[in-house]
């Protein structure tokens, strides 16, 4: 069994209104010099079996064409050790 | 003139957009979501609500549904199709139009009576208002913020493809004021407030909304 993180997050130019909540939190809880907090979906995906080239460009596909929406985010793809 | 309204698991405007298509003079025709068969329809509604509860994005599993298989390769071909809010936002994950509904800037989810100007009045479901009229409909969303890169917001407006407008208010981050837009050839267009709510004096704070689905069976008629 093999584990696949895929991390996506809005892309740097669109405004993430829940990160910038929550950095509004980090002030009101007495945490300080925070100066930026962007929020993101992390998604843990476990083969069958090895990742294979093959299992790894359907993973790609599924990142691009629905864990991710690449007019608004970016995803980066890594087999966890 | 038979004009298809979509339901999807979460639907929640779906009665009230096929009320509207028959206050409008036209035929409803309820579609499903796992069908694709689009039941010999001349043009499709994507209502409003929260179709498979808004997991992942909104809109983002609507667009594999199976009638969504079809309405995507009919609508390239010309398929009139109105995508409101919730249909909107499918519409973008679906490609069919530009750019992408975003979390609100303020967070919350907002409901009010909102004034708009419509921009683009030759496109299928915008013939029946005039350059530059103003109305007001309802609008509710918690994602209805539209974004999308410089270069296609020139375009957008460049091209004139901008539907309507938000006036008075932005009343959710979106940029540069947009509440709808459409594609190139006036057949797709996708709006963030609710026209089918605004069809009747007793329920909505106007009939001002009753002009999308007019302006549709005009054209299908006159087709």
């Amino acid at each position: 069994m093999a584990r696949v993180i895929v991390d996506v997050m809005l892309k740097p130019e669109i405004l993430d209104p829940q990160g910038r909540a929550v950095m509004g939190a980090f002030a009101r809880l007495g945490v300080h010099g925070v100066v930026d907090v962007r929020q993101g979906k992390r998604f843990e995906i476990t083969l069958e079996g090895e990742p294979t080239d093959e299992a790894l460009a359907d993973l790609h596909r599924m990142a691009e064409e629905l864990l991710s929406n690449p007019v608004i985010e970016s995803y980066t793809l890594r087999v966890e050790a | 003139m038979k004009i298809g309204v979509v339901t999807f698991p979460g639907s929640l405007d779906d009665r009230d957009a096929q009320r509207a298509v028959r206050l409008a003079g036209g035929e409803p025709v309820a579609l499903w979501h796992g069908d694709d068969d689009l039941k010999g329809v001349d043009a499709v509604v994507l209502p409003g609500g929260f179709s498979y509860g808004d997991y992942l994005r909104c809109g983002a599993i609507a667009k594999f549904a199976p009638v969504m298989t079809t309405i995507i390769a009919r609508a390239q071909q010309g398929l009139p199709v109105l995508g409101i809010c919730n249909g909107f936002q499918i519409l973008c994950e679906s490609h069919l139009l530009p750019g992408a509904l975003t979390r609100n800037d303020h967070l919350h989810f907002v409901c009010r009576d909102q004034r708009l100007r419509m921009e683009r009045v030759d496109t299928v479901w915008t013939n029946a208002y005039a350059e530059g009229e103003e109305i007001v409909i309802p609008l509710k969303n918690g994602e209805g913020g539209y974004v999308a890169d410089d270069a296609t917001l020139d375009r957008l407006e460049g091209d004139g493809l901008v539907v309507a407008r938000y006036l008075e208010v932005n009343p959710n981050g979106s940029l540069r004021d947009i509440a709808g837009i459409s594609n190139p050839s006036g057949t797709i267009v996708g709006l963030m407030p609710h026209p089918e709510h605004a069809v009747e004096s007793l329920t909505g704070p106007s009939t001002d909304g009753l002009g999308f689905f007019v302006s549709a069976l005009n054209r299908l008629v006159n087709a």
